[in-house]
């Protein structure tokens, strides 16, 4: 202890017994206070259960359902980064598309293991982010945005003239995904794709959540927050944004290898600009940054979408535009914002 | 402790707690920091102190790393630091506070102090495990606020504190990473009259074995803490002595003290 003696004035309180006591109960007390903020809450339970319900309530549409389901990992990717780090991305398709061509290109050579090729997606996609990351979060504002979209953009015209191997524009096509541990055979009525990509999409929340509840995950807040702050108490805030980056690419990866292996079928547009800005879109619909605001948005708009396309085939992008405007001048902190809002109003007057 | 500061130090005196060799920024044309050979000595009281724009915070950024030098050198202990990062200089304990508060406006107190104890202890880079469960760095950090007279206000938010006391948790912020050397960037800037007292208490509080750097502004504060003191003018050495010669240095009085009253 280095500062023992600032305690000459304070410290003497500690050694008369009820201060000392007092001292302990009131330290105990913010400690449980920080101890508690990770443990699970009964309404975390909410989204799984509408999962499941979902799951008998519309069997009809479990293949959008399993969209969903995967998209959400994608939304909880970005999340992490723009949410939780402040680092925002226009090209997060990159890791979305290296983890679907990834696990697209290994079951269509002769590797059709689901799990398996979602851990080697995951890799791959982690590998890109390391890299390209190291270079992205080089710089800052305008330039590090430009550079995510344009490793985006690389990355699909390599896609597109690799055509030999990913199909090119026409897509990749082959793909034979062999049955779930050798068990589940995926179905025409996507039952075990929908399952699947909940079980996958757990997995991801819980490493999701830990690692936004962990010390790191306070340091990328921090980060966010104040950086100048983070270099003074000596973080090393590069090597942490580059985790970060890392991790979050990997979930990316995760996502895209999910999409892919539940529909069969890789295109380009894994890697495109509407894939990054879409995730956008929906994250922001759902709120940044509060961990859930991937399971409210993702649903949303992906709804949305098939809704107004079967209500109005032509026209549907405009209510979605419309739908996002008002969202925006009306609902900061989206959906999820809102519902906080109301709860703690209710939880005022009550 | 005889380790060379560096072949180029003329220097054979013990290793100051940190030293600047020929020291200068400059952004284009303009020159901030100017040749400036600076020695704080283990366990000092010193102040730095000069007229606005006289480059007082340049300085502190270019010691803790903020900004990197046009050219010159930095040591600490008699190592060479010029081209470490930030963080690595406060891993050897090299320490600011801000002018401006940088805290965490939304978190507690005690949580702003956690942090710095979890980051100096390793712990903040630990992807699996709940920030909760470092219980001993909360527990450290509420020590630390019982010594510096902040227990009270431990589970308060930043936001909600009055400004002197935000200013106090800046330096209990730097405590908390055990610093070795500590530069105070103007400490007591914007606190009401009535609150300097607390800080200057702090200040006068910290322990004997850490080198204290202040810049400030308020001579109250000044020649209270300080037992030597450098006058910055225009990015360069003035002079450099006990607070009695500063006080009548006539070159002093005109550039600086002549402004101001002084205490």
């Amino acid at each position: 202890m280095t500062h023992d003696a600032s305690s000459t004035r304070t410290g003497n309180a500690a050694l008369v017994p009820e201060a000392a006591t007092a001292t302990a109960s009131a330290a105990a007390a913010a400690r449980e206070q920080f101890s508690r903020r990770h443990r699970f809450t009964p309404l975390e339970v909410l989204p799984w259960l509408a999962a499941i319900g979902a799951y008998f309530a519309f069997p009809d549409y479990l293949a959008l359902g399993s969209q969903i389901l995967a998209t959400i990992i994608f939304a909880l990717s970005v999340d992490l980064l723009i949410g939780y780090t402040g680092i925002v991305t226009l090209g997060h398709a990159a890791l979305f598309g290296t983890g679907a061509y990834t696990a697209g290109l290994l079951a269509a050579n002769g590797w059709g293991d689901p799990v398996s090729g979602l851990l080697v997606a995951a890799l791959a996609a982690a590998v890109v982010g390391l890299v390209s990351g190291a270079l992205i979060l080089r710089t800052h504002g305008l330039t590090q945005l430009m550079q995510t979209l344009v490793v985006a953009a690389l990355l699909m015209e390599v896609a597109n003239k690799a055509g030999h191997y990913t199909g090119g524009g026409d897509g990749l096509q082959g793909m034979i995904v062999w049955p779930v541990f050798g068990l589940f055979r995926f179905d025409m009525f996507g039952k075990t794709a929908y399952l699947y990509s909940l079980a996958v999409l757990f997995v991801c929340w819980v490493l999701m959540r830990t690692i936004v509840h962990s010390a790191f995950g306070r340091s990328l807040m921090g980060i966010r927050e104040n950086v100048a702050r983070m270099h003074a108490i000596g973080t090393p805030v590069e090597r942490r944004k580059l985790t970060a980056y890392t991790l979050s690419a990997a979930l990316a990866g995760i996502s895209g290898a999910l999409i892919a292996q539940t529909t069969s079928f890789v295109g380009l547009g894994v890697l495109s600009l509407e894939r990054s800005g879409s995730i956008l879109i929906m994250l922001i619909i759902g709120g940044v940054g509060q961990l859930y605001g991937a399971f409210i948005g993702v649903p949303l708009y992906m709804i949305a979408q098939d809704r107004f396309a079967t209500i109005d085939p032509v026209f549907w992008y405009f209510w979605i535009g419309l739908f996002m405007v008002l969202l925006v001048l009306f609902a900061r902190g989206g959906v999820l914002g809102i519902l906080t809002r109301l709860v703690k109003r209710d939880g005022g007057t009550s | 402790m005889t380790t060379p500061a560096s072949s180029a130090s003329p220097t054979v005196s013990p290793p100051a707690a940190v030293e600047t060799r020929k020291l200068r920024k400059s952004f284009g044309a303009f020159v901030v920091t100017d040749n400036v050979d600076f020695r704080l000595e283990q366990g000092a009281r010193h102040a730095l102190i000069g007229p606005n724009g006289a480059g007082k915070t340049t300085f502190v950024n270019l010691v803790s790393g903020a900004l990197q030098p046009t050219s010159g050198a930095i040591s600490l202990d008699g190592t060479d630091i010029t081209s470490l990062t930030q963080a690595q200089r406060v891993k050897r304990g090299l320490v600011r506070t801000f002018q401006i508060n940088q805290l965490f406006r939304k978190l507690s107190v005690l949580e702003n102090v956690g942090l710095a104890i979890t980051e100096r202890d390793g712990l903040a880079g630990n992807v699996w495990r709940p920030a909760g469960r470092n219980r001993a760095a909360l527990d450290e950090a509420y020590a630390l606020l019982e010594r510096v007279g902040l227990a009270a206000d431990a589970m308060r938010s930043i936001e909600d504190l009055p400004y002197g006391r935000q200013r106090m948790t800046e330096i209990a912020v730097a405590l908390g990473l055990k610093p070795n050397v500590l530069l105070l960037d103007e400490p007591a800037a914007g606190v009401p009259t009535g609150d300097v007292g607390l800080i200057i208490d702090l200040i006068e509080q910290l322990p004997a074995e850490i080198a204290v750097l202040l810049i400030e502004h308020d001579m109250a504060i000044v020649f209270r803490v300080a037992k030597r003191i450098t006058v910055l003018t225009e990015g360069h050495v003035l002079i450099e002595g006990t607070p009695a010669e500063i006080a009548r240095d006539p070159k002093v009085r005109e550039v600086y003290l002549g402004e101001r009253k002084t205490a």
